[in-house]
Formats: structure tokens, C-alpha cells, sequence
């Protein structure tokens, strides 16, 4: 910062500015990858490429958050490299679930209700990957990326007035899933 | 307004982007809309359910190191000027040496202005965007661990609530293109971003007030934290709160 002076313009100073910028937000885009793709491996190679293509372009990136700015081009590399696919569908796959989230324990709670709380956002998480495409991708960024519209239009590459309609339309699928999920649960 | 008007912009009340005429339509329908009204706290009910922490994904190492290792490597910065020295002759060394520092001293300036034109748009941008605090808390053992895992330092806190001065919580925010940590504070109605970036070795220097399109900025230096305070209330105030703030640090 300051105290630094001298700005390093080489190849190995942008590359430190790039980092300190882009690497504290791995967790989010991947989060995004995750739920944009089928499977943890494909999620691995399209923030790869994501981080990669990122630093390539860097020099167009014109400051403010950095977030969206990435998140367009996590979503560009997905639709790039598996359009017309099958792998754009979601399925949750429950083999690597041990590695998702583990800091999923809130203050104050008994294990008991630690466990219910794990159990309600498996459940959650499945819901929302069975959404189609065009309305997960408002749910992920809006609810567990807390994107203002503003830049979830950005992203989409849509109108403010369609990522509205999209987020009530996805919200409304949601809560009807969530109440057939949980009728289910309570009858088995 | 009709339901089915209602039934989208009731997504934009939950999500704080409705405007405040339509937010009054909107609670004006739902007062007399049964169905709506129902359908809203149906809404607010699911939110609950969906805990972002519940809900991300964390990256495997494997994938951060893989990354890394394929962004180009910082130079190191003292072999680099090392091997710079040794191309000149003897009797140039010196006259480079000077015309270098002046290069630095000449940069350093810049660079200051600029990072003040920053924390001063970061302030803009945090009044504007309706962005103030990611962490909404008055309680400085709230905000200072929600910086834990976000930022590479803990940043200070200090609870100025008996100094008049409200803390309102933290956010994270970008300060000369590197995640800094933000606290707000607020004075009757003034809000004060105070910006803390770690600078290690930068040691403690002492406050500078400064002022740029009508804020007053206070920044200083102490252990290895750069630190801007930014607001629009006048100096004499921001120079309090500072004082305030580095005091209370030392208790």
C-alpha cells in the first residue's frame, strides 16, 4: 500500500495485485461453479480456467468489486466449454458432501440441532441445483452471493427487470419444492 | 397496484432494492391483500432456510495451489535492485542512486493522492450502494472475528459508543486494489469509514489530516496497519474521533 511506494509494474507485480484481488474470492466462485455444473471435477477446471482467463483479461477489470467482474467470467467459461451439454444439469452428487461447507455449525447449538440444520440445507442445496438453469443462477448469486441486482444483471448479462422476474419466478419454485420436500420428510 | 405487480416487487422489499414510493404501494396493497400478505411472509420464511453458510462450497486446496502455481511468480524485489546497481559503473552509482530517489519520492506522492482519491470514493461508494456493513453490529467482539478468514490481519475495533461515536459495524472493501477492512462509526448523522490495510514495516507514523471534494480524511500508521479515517464532518471532529480511537487502543 502506501508505505510500498513504488508501483511494480512487472509480469510478477500485477500478478501479486491480481491475487490479493481475485484469490479471497476462490470460495465464492467455486460455490458458483458448483452449483452452475454437474460434479466437483468439472467445478475444479472452470474456476482453473476461470482464474486463468481472469488474469489474462485483467487489464480490462475498471475496479469497484471484483466479484461480479469474475463471476461473468466463471459464467462465460461454463457456457463456453459445456454448451448444448447435459453437464450444465445439476445432479447433487453426495460423494464428496463431506468436503462442502464444514463450518456449518452455529453458536449454541446441540448437536442434535446441528445435525437437523445439515440435514435442511442438503436439502436445500439439492432444491436448488434441480432449478433450471436460468433460475438457479439468480437464486445462487442473489441469496448465497448477496449480489445486489445490479450486478446480478451484470453477470447474466439481462435486464434488471428479468433478473426480478427470474428471482420471484426461481423463489416461488423454491418454496414449492421446499413444501413438497418437507411433506415428504414428515410422512415417510 | 395488482397482485401480480405485487407478487414481483415484493421480492425487491426483501431484497432492499425497492425505491420508497414503491415500496409504500406495495405495503399499502398488502395491508388490504390477504393473499399477498400471506405470500410475503411465506417468502421471508424461506429466506431463513437458505443460510448462505449452509449452502457454499468450500474450494479444495488443491485447486488454490494449482492457481498459484500457474500465475506468473512476484520478482524478488531486492535481487532486482541489486543486479540494477551492479549494471552502472562506480562513479554513476551515486548520481543514479539520487536520480532514483527522486523517482521514488516523486511516485510515493502520487501514489498518496491516489489512495486518498480511493478512500474517499470507498466512503462514496458505501453511502451510495446501500453497501454499508456486510457485519450490522454494535458490539466490537462482533465485527473485529467477522474479519477472521476474510482479511490477513485482525483489524482493531475499539467501542467509542461513551465518546459519541456509535459503532455500526464492518464490511470488507478494496482500498488501492487490496481488501481492506472497514468499521463504521457514526456521529448524529455523519457516518465515518475508518479503512485499516495491513502494511507491514511501515511502523508508526503519526496523523495527517487531509481533505478531498469535502471529506476529511485523518490517516496514520501503527502496528503494521495503514489506517484512513473518512468522513464529512469537519476536522476538528475526525481529529477527535482519531484520537479517540488510537487511545482507546492503547488501554
Amino acid at each position: 500500500m502506501m508505505a510500498g511506494g513504488v508501483v511494480d509494474l512487472s509480469e510478477g507485480g500485477r500478478a501479486e495485485r491480481f491475487k490479493a484481488l481475485a484469490l479471497p474470492h476462490l470460495d465464492d466462485v467455486y460455490t458458483l461453479a458448483r452449483y452452475l455444473l454437474r460434479g466437483a471435477s468439472d467445478a475444479d477446471d472452470a474456476v482453473q480456467e476461470c482464474y486463468l482467463r481472469a488474469f489474462r483479461h485483467f487489464d480490462t477489470f475498471r475496479g469497484g468489486p471484483i466479484k461480479p467482474w469474475l463471476f461473468a467470467i466463471l459464467r462465460n467459461v461454463c457456457h463456453a466449454a459445456y454448451a448444448g451439454s447435459a453437464r450444465l444439469v445439476f445432479t447433487a452428487d453426495g460423494a464428496d458432501e463431506s468436503q462442502a461447507a464444514p463450518i456449518w455449525r452455529e453458536h449454541g447449538d446441540t448437536p442434535e440441532q446441528a445435525m437437523l440444520r445439515r440435514h435442511e440445507s442438503e436439502t436445500m442445496r439439492r432444491l436448488i441445483g434441480e432449478l433450471p438453469a436460468e433460475f438457479r443462477e439468480v437464486i445462487v448469486l442473489r441469496e448465497i452471493n448477496d449480489l445486489s441486482y445490479r450486478d446480478i444483471a451484470t453477470v447474466i448479462e439481462a435486464p434488471i427487470g428479468t433478473v426480478m422476474s427470474r428471482l420471484a419466478r426461481a423463489r416461488g419454485m423454491l418454496r414449492e419444492a421446499w413444501m413438497a420436500a418437507e411433506g415428504e420428510g414428515e410422512s415417510p | 397496484m395488482n397482485c401480480d405487480e405485487a407478487s414481483i416487487l415484493m421480492h425487491a422489499l426483501i431484497d432492499g432494492e425497492l425505491d420508497a414510493g414503491h415500496a409504500r404501494e406495495l405495503e399499502t396493497h398488502i395491508a388490504t391483500c390477504a393473499g399477498c400478505g400471506a405470500r410475503l411472509r411465506e417468502f421471508h420464511e424461506l429466506r431463513k432456510m437458505m443460510t448462505p453458510a449452509g449452502l457454499r462450497y468450500s474450494a479444495p486446496a488443491r485447486l488454490r495451489v494449482s492457481i498459484e502455481g500457474k500465475l506468473p511468480a512476484p520478482r524478488l524485489a531486492a535481487a532486482s535492485r541489486r543486479s540494477v546497481l551492479r549494471g552502472f559503473a562506480v562513479g554513476a552509482t551515486a548520481s543514479a542512486l539520487a536520480a532514483s530517489g527522486l523517482l521514488v519520492m516523486v511516485m510515493r506522492s502520487d501514489d498518496q493522492k491516489r489512495v486518498l482519491g480511493e478512500v474517499v470514493s470507498a466512503h462514496l461508494r458505501s453511502l451510495q450502494a446501500q453497501h454499508l456493513t456486510d457485519v450490522v453490529s454494535t458490539d466490537q467482539h462482533t465485527v473485529k472475528p467477522w474479519f477472521n478468514g476474510r482479511l490477513d490481519v485482525a483489524p482493531p475495533v475499539a467501542d467509542l459508543t461513551a465518546q459519541g461515536f456509535t459503532l455500526m459495524g464492518g464490511r470488507l472493501d478494496y482500498v488501492d486494489a487490496k481488501p481492506v477492512a472497514a468499521i463504521v462509526y457514526r456521529r448524529r448523522v455523519h457516518i465515518i469509514n475508518l479503512f485499516c490495510a495491513p502494511a507491514p514495516g511501515s511502523g508508526q507514523r503519526s496523523a495527517v489530516m487531509e481533505s478531498l471534494h469535502g471529506f476529511n480524511v485523518r490517516r496514520w500508521s501503527e502496528n503494521g496497519l495503514n489506517l484512513w479515517a473518512v468522513s464529512d464532518i469537519n476536522a476538528d471532529e475526525l481529529m477527535e474521533f482519531g484520537e479517540k480511537f488510537e487511545a482507546a487502543l492503547r488501554q
